[in-house]
């Protein structure tokens, strides 16, 4: 087990190593952020000033290594934008982002699941073809066009929900909290179920394949000929088995829900991490895309690792030390 | 008495149902669609942030909404000498923590300009031609020039005075944090979350026009379509930067109003003079593709045919929607140094076609026009009408949109033969003059957005001798007359000026600014209908 963990942690070092260098060249080749930055009349020598204070003038290879060298001590560098530390900035957005991947992976589960097993028990009832008729809905609409429909519709026409935003706040241990209050939680519905629909969509269809593939096993038939309650059969029996797809699947849509969560936030103005990805990457803010493409290689890594751990728990014949 | 006690009811209730909503007047909801970066005010030259300072603090020389110059927190200003500048300081202004404004913050507040660390574009710019300050009395300032220096009222527009207390050691970040964000302006902070949302609060010690809500929550929904559906929903009040696309929806809904004013930003086709006339210019070609061995854009006659090749009333109003006047120079009328009788040019492809037959171009040639399509209002789209205007005279347009943010290096390396780009003009001719039209020089600081490199050495001169002519009416003429050349050389191609709008809500006025500033000291509740 300990093996495992530090051969994957080496592992680890090498993709943020690998992935620095790429982010990093990219960055540098889309474009130069002072023409960005600058006031449009700022004289030449404002301009040189301005390249200098930011550290552009040197040759790329020496900003990767001042950069490399502060990274190891844990400082990402300071935004161009906001003349803070790029780290800060990020976690300071991540309880938001974090908050609506949260609910939106609740949200998927808790919807996906049931109606999965459902379409998978009774695969040929009306309600099972209806289900699976939504989930092709909810693959295919696009995210934007989406959120954009619920505010008209729960915002503007019936005037239920507020349309964007993050609602009222609570601090626990520095951090601050939307769910835990009612104006919090009003806000985050749409958000939430905005970025869910395509969550709740594969959980249903990975749920029911699972489920259908199961019924015909032999220790399901077996089960049922022991005389176990129906019910027993497929909570215990049947459904812990089809958890092992649908755990990596959500899991590694996890990550993806935190760091792409870019059109859902910027649709809703979601104070998150997303939007400020996309702000910082239509300024050129280099720092802060550096720091936060870090951060999700940093998190994608943990994600996976959690995933593997999961599978020994859910499955004993997954083996960690496999060669 | 039973009675009675139903009437106060009835009574009570028609007093909530009444305060109500005068109480959530009390409260407006500001949706700005450019985020805002830094409360400090002078760390990032941007439009959003200027706004931002301007509702916490003020400026010596302000500007009313159709940028002429106010008294700000100097009540008058004048040339005592040639290269001597006195300011008279208003008297009793106090800051948010009641510190007293005087000379002293001038001071500090101007040396502080060229400090401020890690600034991407910073306003150093503006004390650069003060070279000594003289605290004459406390009400009373002079700045000491080098030279005679007749912009220095319409640079003071520009810095927002600080307090050298409360202000002596403060950094970005605690601007930032709220702590340090304390001006004389009509609003205090009350929380700030970076690219979220500023709260504020009324200032009621203000010296000026009080403001009409007791606080504002001034939030960022960069999204359009995001921004006009709060509107609808009631979430916010007031809008800014209004799609287009949404124009003829919102102007028939009766709960919507729009405020709208001709701006300051100039939307133009900048062209390549720097290839000589007989070297090939970068994207342009013979009909065949091959290299044409000159450069046609030296030559005024194509320039000029490739001007009035563009019907420019069909993009303001099929493209713009509206939204913008078309026009042939910089300023709008009705500015400082606008010039009389220069107008759009008028659309003629026939006489556009023999220009280009005249200058040896009878079948035209191929042409690249580039433009960035997430900056201005709608500019992908104008290029691609540009450039079916110009085919349409036999000079063969491919269009090329690429994001800001790469178009705008390429620019600045000349890489573009001609090329869509946007100006927001200070309201004085010396402003684009200076920084578009001037021959490019590094030692002078012209020309520094020259992407063209266009160059004349009259406008030069006339320009030079502007920036020592104290008497108004004479700098003006010199403006103007510099102006007028540049238009007659065609530097560049002139397009349309963007008209700002803001939506409201009913219930709220907002008064439009040419200078696209969205600041809630310009909302207030509608009279009752």
């Amino acid at each position: 087990m300990s093996v495992y963990l530090l051969r994957r942690l080496i592992q680890a070092a090498g993709v943020v190593l690998a992935m620095s260098i790429i982010v990093f060249v990219g960055v540098f080749a889309i474009g130069d952020p002072v023409e960005i930055l600058i006031s449009p009349d700022a004289d030449q020598m404002e301009r040189e000033r301005a390249i200098a204070a930011l550290g552009l003038d040197l040759p790329l290879w020496q900003q990767y290594l001042i950069f490399l060298g502060k990274a190891v001590q844990g400082d990402l560098g300071r935004s161009f934008v906001f003349n803070e530390p790029a780290l800060e900035l990020i976690l300071q957005r991540m309880p938001a982002t974090l908050e609506l991947a949260f609910a939106a992976t609740f949200g998927a589960i808790l919807i996906g699941l049931p109606l999965g097993l459902y379409a998978g028990l009774k695969p040929n009832s009306l309600a099972s073809k209806g289900i699976m008729a939504g989930s092709i809905l909810g693959f295919s609409l696009p995210t934007f066009w989406v959120g954009l429909m619920l505010i008209m519709v729960f915002a503007v026409q019936l005037g239920w929900l507020p349309s964007t935003g993050r609602g009222e706040t609570v601090e626990i241990l520095g951090t601050r909290w939307s769910f835990l209050t009612w104006d919090g939680l009003t806000h985050l519905a749409m958000p939430a179920l905005n970025l869910a629909l395509f969550k709740i969509s594969l959980v249903i269809r990975l749920t029911r394949a699972g489920v259908r593939e199961t019924m015909l096993m032999d220790y399901v038939k077996f089960a049922r000929a022991k005389g176990l309650s129906p019910f027993r059969v497929t909570f215990v029996h049947v459904f812990k088995n089809i958890l092992i797809p649908v755990v990596t699947v959500t899991g590694l849509e996890f990550g993806s829900t935190i760091a792409f969560s870019v059109v859902t936030e910027s649709i809703f103005a979601w104070p998150g991490m997303g939007k400020l990805i996309i702000d910082s990457i239509n300024v050129l803010d280099r720092p802060v895309i550096v720091a936060y493409l870090m951060i999700v290689v940093l998190m994608f890594i943990t994600i996976n690792l959690v995933v593997d751990l999961m599978y020994s728990v859910l499955d004993p014949r997954v083996r960690l030390d496999s060669k | 008495m039973r009675n009675s006690i139903r009437k106060t009811a009835m009574a009570a209730v028609s007093v909530m149902a009444v305060g109500l909503p005068a109480a959530q007047a009390q409260t407006l909801n500001m949706g700005v669609g450019s985020p805002v970066t830094s409360l400090d005010p002078h760390y990032h030259q941007l439009s959003p942030n200027n706004a931002v300072s301007d509702m916490i603090f003020d400026k010596l020389v302000g500007t009313d909404s159709a940028a002429r110059n106010i008294p700000g927190l100097a009540t008058e200003w004048r040339a005592v000498a040639p290269t001597v500048w006195e300011f008279k300081l208003r008297p009793n202004v106090t800051f948010h923590n009641g510190n007293a404004f005087t000379a002293e913050d001038v001071v500090f507040t101007i040396q502080r300009l060229p400090n401020v660390p890690n600034s991407p574009s910073s306003y150093a710019a503006y004390a650069r031609p003060i070279v000594r300050m003289e605290i004459v009395d406390p009400l009373t300032i002079r700045f000491h020039t080098r030279e005679p220096y007749p912009l220095m009222p319409l640079d003071m527009t520009n810095v927002r005075i600080l307090d050298s207390e409360t202000h002596a050691n403060a950094a970005t970040e605690d601007f930032n944090s709220g702590r340090a964000a304390i001006g004389t302006g009509p609003w205090r902070v009350v929380n700030h979350r970076n690219g979220d949302r500023i709260e504020f609060a009324r200032n009621d010690n203000y010296w000026g026009d009080k403001p009409a809500f007791e606080r504002v929550n001034y939030r960022m929904v960069t999204n359009d379509a995001t921004r006009t559906a709060s509107l609808l929903s009631g979430d916010l009040d007031v809008i800014d930067q209004v799609p287009t696309s949404d124009l003829t929806r919102l102007r028939r809904d009766p709960n919507i109003s729009l405020a709208e004013t001709v701006g300051l930003r100039l939307v133009f086709l900048g062209l390549d003079h720097l290839r000589a006339p007989d070297e090939n210019s970068p994207q342009i070609t013979d009909n065949e593709g091959r290299p044409l061995g000159r450069n046609p854009l030296r030559d005024v006659r194509v320039r000029r045919a490739l001007s009035i090749a563009i019907d420019r009333k069909a993009i303001a109003e099929r493209v713009m929607e509206g939204a913008a006047t078309p026009s042939g120079q910089f300023l709008p009328p009705g500015t400082y140094s606008h010039v009389p009788g220069l107008e759009a040019p008028e659309y003629d492809a026939d006489a556009a076609r023999r220009l280009l037959a005249e200058a040896g171009y009878p079948n035209g040639f191929r042409i690249t026009l580039s433009g960035p399509n997430d900056r201005y209002i709608n500019d992908s789209r104008i290029i691609q009408a540009v450039g079916q205007m110009w085919t349409r005279i036999g000079v063969r347009t491919a269009v090329e949109a690429q994001t800001w943010s790469t178009f705008v290096g390429r620019a600045g390396r000349q890489e573009f033969s001609s090329f869509l780009i946007g100006w927001g003009s200070n309201p004085d001719g010396s402003h684009p003059l200076r920084n578009i039209l001037a021959t490019y020089s590094r030692e002078r600081g012209w020309g520094a957005s020259n992407r063209g490199r266009f160059s004349n050495a009259e406008v030069d001169a006339l320009l030079t001798q502007s920036l020592s002519e104290l008497d108004n009416e004479k700098r003006e003429q010199l403006l103007i007359r510099a102006q007028r050349i540049a238009a007659e050389e065609v530097a560049v191609i002139p397009l349309h000026i963007q008209t700002n709008i803001w939506a409201t809500r009913r219930g709220f006025t907002h008064q439009a600014r040419v200078d696209e500033l969205t600041r809630a000291q310009d909302t207030r509740p509608a009279a009752a209908r």
